[in-house]
């Protein structure tokens, strides 16, 4: 990799300085300069958009050949591989296609439904698992854009969720107000609990992936705490708090008197993540307060040095992750769940990261990285019962298309594609070596 | 990624500029002990009636000589105790004010008497005893994997590589580690196939950091994401397919070390032990010795500290930082091989459980020293320990309390209430000639 960052033509040197490969950062591609701009179809090849296709492409393919290892018939089929390979390719193939027509069939269409609302279900179900993805994926991604870790959006969830559920559940506000204060709650929660890692790492310096790995702990033993004092378990009938008031519920997007029997569980949650991404969205590219978590992000010593506040940024920074973190816990306590369980997090705040990086930290791109996770979780449930393919290779699917979209010249080589940098730099090389002659 | 430790230096935060020029004695134990033992004045000391009697238990079946329960009156003991903190606070108090810095002992003492005293409240006027030899022995088997894993964070943070996929080296061994005894039919060689898991996450982790330059954290989390998914797929397919040949328990058998086990107490916790625990004693030391003693720990820490000066007098930085890295996987992943071989049990999904991230906060707190991992990784098992024993006990502490305790404990040492915590100066910074 040494030649990819060897200082080359002058002008060159700051595209060469930024690693090529470091996902999260600011630089989501190579940054291309006006005048050097590749043809269309080097674009293409080398653009990131086709990295995070091949990249989805290769890890399907590799949790394919996962499934198609772990199924039984192929596994005989294996035994007896010499003599008739072609039984262990076909046992293989076809496994890898149940597998995988169930988890499209529980997540995008599923064409044996006998309505067509339950056609379209799957579809809904992924928007619904995208809820919390998209907003705890948000809250990372402004994070790895001031240049911060934030590995805790775990614990803010787990914080936000026990503010959201008690607002929702302890207090009788009018209808609309009721749901508001909850949805409020959940963000202070989240905010709080995203805060201190902010305000430590301001005041004292102390590494924010550390406190935010530790602080998910934290929260992990006091949700369990909290759902053994009284105020929130009543009867002590197990790790449950009260259901949430149906004042504070998230009501249903597809009303069943504007589609009878719809059976959709998609709420009004999917509408605050668009909100959310929209708002976030504006936060980085349109205000200033963006604009200085950008730069903090990009290089702390240069914000300091144009008089921004280094500490204020990386505490406003951490709070509004927190915050939406805290959201995300509010698309499952008043959503889906309604009410306060010692789950209540499930993994969300750890798919967020990958989330995050998969949308390379830019909101919408995060956006469509919570939805595709989100197919990819609602699939893999249907695919578990359907063809007894467990969930978890939706996790090393997940992982892997993130390893993937963090090393471009991995799936350059796979797919021998040719290397957008090279190409330009050897143009630059012989331009600098004319100028140099003439 | 270079910004997640540069303001930290940039902006130096000790509240202590001036006081610089004099020799660096700070209040802070002086405080500390104050307040321990101010918690047991007013929580314990008042709390507990005069004629109750705590009963602490010293002896195990096995014993050579056998020892009786030793009931003590509990109010006499706590104010005993309450004495020893207050001395040791008036003690700390002096050296401060002549400017000696306080030795380590001081440290020892006070820590024994504060928890000695929580027991005594805890176990004061109830029927049940206090196990001191289970509360040790578990302590010690709940730190194993996480010196383990410490180890392993020191020697690739040493080198400069952030090693946050301590977790899914830790796991990865324990689910090699049973399968392959399993499948073999010898604890032995799942002890073999451990590190062997380890290190091929290792290898992941520095072919990534170190070839394709992707941030350090973001690998390690990822591959964590990646072991997990893998383990527990192949644990409710394959395994479960077939237990009895992939998934058997296959216990290592404890070694009892003739005189050293007849010690009391101590004897039986730490030396009626399998192998890997007293390679575990081995590795302590040998890091020890080798990362400041050899020409191996000179260069692992020139390549994490100054790779540029490392590299002018001719280190391959990045050989040895994938090496270190390989390494590292390596003995995490023979840790790893504690929840399954070393504990006699089966392999179960996630059953690392975190372990990982906390050896990761053992190390921290250790300040990146292998003896003081070793430390940090004994209290967070003591108290993890403790957590599980109370709950038993039934006492009226709440339990995720105490279990918290590791927790905050790592967030005030990092953020630096217990002395300055520096990291290796080039860490999780890639490096390339140019």
């Amino acid at each position: 990799m040494n030649e990819q960052n060897r200082p080359d033509a002058g002008e060159e040197q700051s595209v060469a300085a930024t690693p090529p490969a470091e996902a999260g950062s600011e630089t989501g591609g190579p940054t291309v300069r006006e005048q050097e701009r590749p043809g269309v179809l080097q674009q293409i090849l080398g653009g990131s958009a086709l990295m995070s296709v091949l990249a989805v492409v290769l890890a399907l393919f590799i949790g394919g050949l996962l499934i198609a290892f772990a199924d039984e018939d192929t596994r005989e089929a294996a035994t007896y591989f010499f003599a008739r390979p072609f039984d262990t390719i076909s046992a293989g193939l076809s496994a890898m296609a149940e597998a995988y027509v169930a988890m499209f069939r529980g997540s995008v269409f599923d064409w044996q439904a006998a309505t067509f609302a339950g056609m379209v279900n799957p579809l809904t179900e992924s928007m619904v698992f995208a809820v919390p993805l998209i907003l705890a994926g948000l809250g990372i991604a402004v994070g790895f854009r001031a240049g911060l870790f934030n590995i805790g959006a775990q614990g803010q969830i787990i914080v936000g969720a026990i503010g959201a559920a008690w607002l929702g559940f302890a207090f009788d506000l009018p209808p609309v107000i009721h749901l508001l204060a909850a949805i409020l709650g959940g963000a202070i929660g989240g905010a709080v609990w995203g805060g201190i890692p902010g305000v430590l790492k301001a005041r004292f310096g102390a590494n924010e992936v550390i406190v935010t790995i530790m602080l998910n702990y934290i929260a992990v033993y006091l949700i369990s705490y909290i759902l053994k004092q009284p105020g929130f378990n009543p009867g002590r009938t197990g790790q449950r708090s009260p259901a949430v008031s149906p004042d504070a519920t998230y009501p249903l997007l597809v009303p069943q008197w504007l589609w009878p029997d719809n059976g959709f569980r998609l709420h009004w949650g999917f509408v605050v993540a668009i909100l959310a991404t929209v708002f976030v969205w504006w936060l980085m590219e349109r205000s200033t307060v963006g604009f200085q978590i950008r730069a903090v992000g990009a290089n702390p010593a240069a914000a300091r040095t144009a008089g921004m506040s280094v500490g204020r940024i990386t505490i406003i920074t951490m709070v509004v992750a927190g915050a939406l973190a805290g959201l995300a816990a509010t698309g499952q306590v008043l959503g889906t769940e309604r009410s306060l369980t010692a789950g209540v997090a499930a993994s969300f705040g750890f798919d967020a990261i990958t989330v995050a990086l998969l949308g390379r930290s830019r909101p919408w791109g995060t956006f469509f990285a919570g939805i595709l996770f989100g197919a990819l979780k609602a699939g893999g449930f249907l695919m578990q019962s359907l063809t007894s393919t467990p969930i978890d290779i939706v996790l090393v699917v997940q992982s892997l298309i993130v390893l993937f979209i963090a090393a471009p010249p991995l799936v350059r080589s796979v797919f021998r594609l040719p290397d957008p940098d090279r190409r330009r730099r050897r143009k630059a090389d012989t331009r600098t070596t004319q100028e140099a002659t003439a | 990624m270079s910004t997640a430790t540069q303001p930290q230096q940039a902006t130096p935060s000790e509240g202590a500029g001036p006081q610089r020029a004099r020799p660096k004695v700070s209040l802070k134990a002086t405080v500390v002990y104050a307040l321990a033992a101010l918690v047991t004045l007013f929580a314990w000391v008042l709390d507990t009636p005069a004629d109750t009697r705590t009963t602490f238990q010293f002896g195990t079946s096995g014993d050579v000589v056998s020892i009786p329960n030793i009931p003590v009156p509990a109010l006499g003991f706590l104010v005993v105790l309450l004495v020893v903190m207050l001395a040791a606070t008036g003690f700390s108090f002096w050296r401060w004010r002549e400017r000696r810095p306080l030795p380590a002992w001081t440290h020892v003492v006070v820590g024994v008497a504060f928890v000695l005293a929580f027991l005594t409240f805890v176990g004061a006027g109830r029927s049940t005893v206090i196990p001191m030899v289970s509360l040790l022995a578990g302590a010690l088997a709940l730190s194993v994997p996480l010196v383990f894993g410490a180890m392993s964070g020191v020697i690739c943070e040493r080198s400069g590589i952030i090693n946050i996929a301590i977790e899914g080296q830790l796991l990865f061994g324990a689910f090699m580690g049973a399968v392959v005894a399993s499948a073999a039919g010898s604890a032995y060689l799942g002890l073999v196939a451990a590190p062997l898991a380890g290190a091929l996450v290792g290898a992941g982790l520095a072919w990534f950091s170190v070839s394709f330059r992707v941030n350090q954290i973001i690998v390690g989390v990822v591959l964590n994401t990646l072991i997990i998914g893998l383990t527990g797929f192949l644990f409710s397919t394959v395994l479960s397919d077939n237990k009895a040949l992939w998934n058997s328990r296959m216990p290592l058998p404890r070694i009892r070390i003739p005189l050293l086990a007849d010690i009391p107490v101590i004897g039986p916790v730490l030396f009626n032990q399998t192998i890997l625990v007293y390679l575990m004693y081995a590795l302590i030391f040998g890091l020890q010795f080798m990362l400041f003693r050899s020409r191996w720990g000179l260069r692992t820490r020139a390549v994490g500290e100054h790779p540029k000066a490392a590299d002018t007098v001719g280190i391959k930085v990045n050989v040895r930082r994938v090496w270190n890295t390989i390494l590292g996987g390596a003995i995490a992943g023979l840790g790893g091989a504690f929840f399954t071989v070393g504990s006699g049990l089966a392999f179960g999904r996630e059953m690392s459980a975190g372990q990982g991230y906390i050896a990761l906060a053992a190390m921290i707190l250790g300040k990146w020293n292998p003896w003081g991992a070793v430390m940090a990784a004994l209290l967070f098992g003591f108290s993890k320990n403790l957590g599980n024993v109370l709950s038993s006990i039934g006492s009226g502490v709440p339990s995720e309390l105490l279990l918290m305790l590791p927790y905050v404990i790592t967030i005030l040492a990092v953020a630096g209430f217990v002395g300055r915590v520096r990291p290796p100066a080039a860490e999780g910074v890639p490096y390339s000639k140019s």
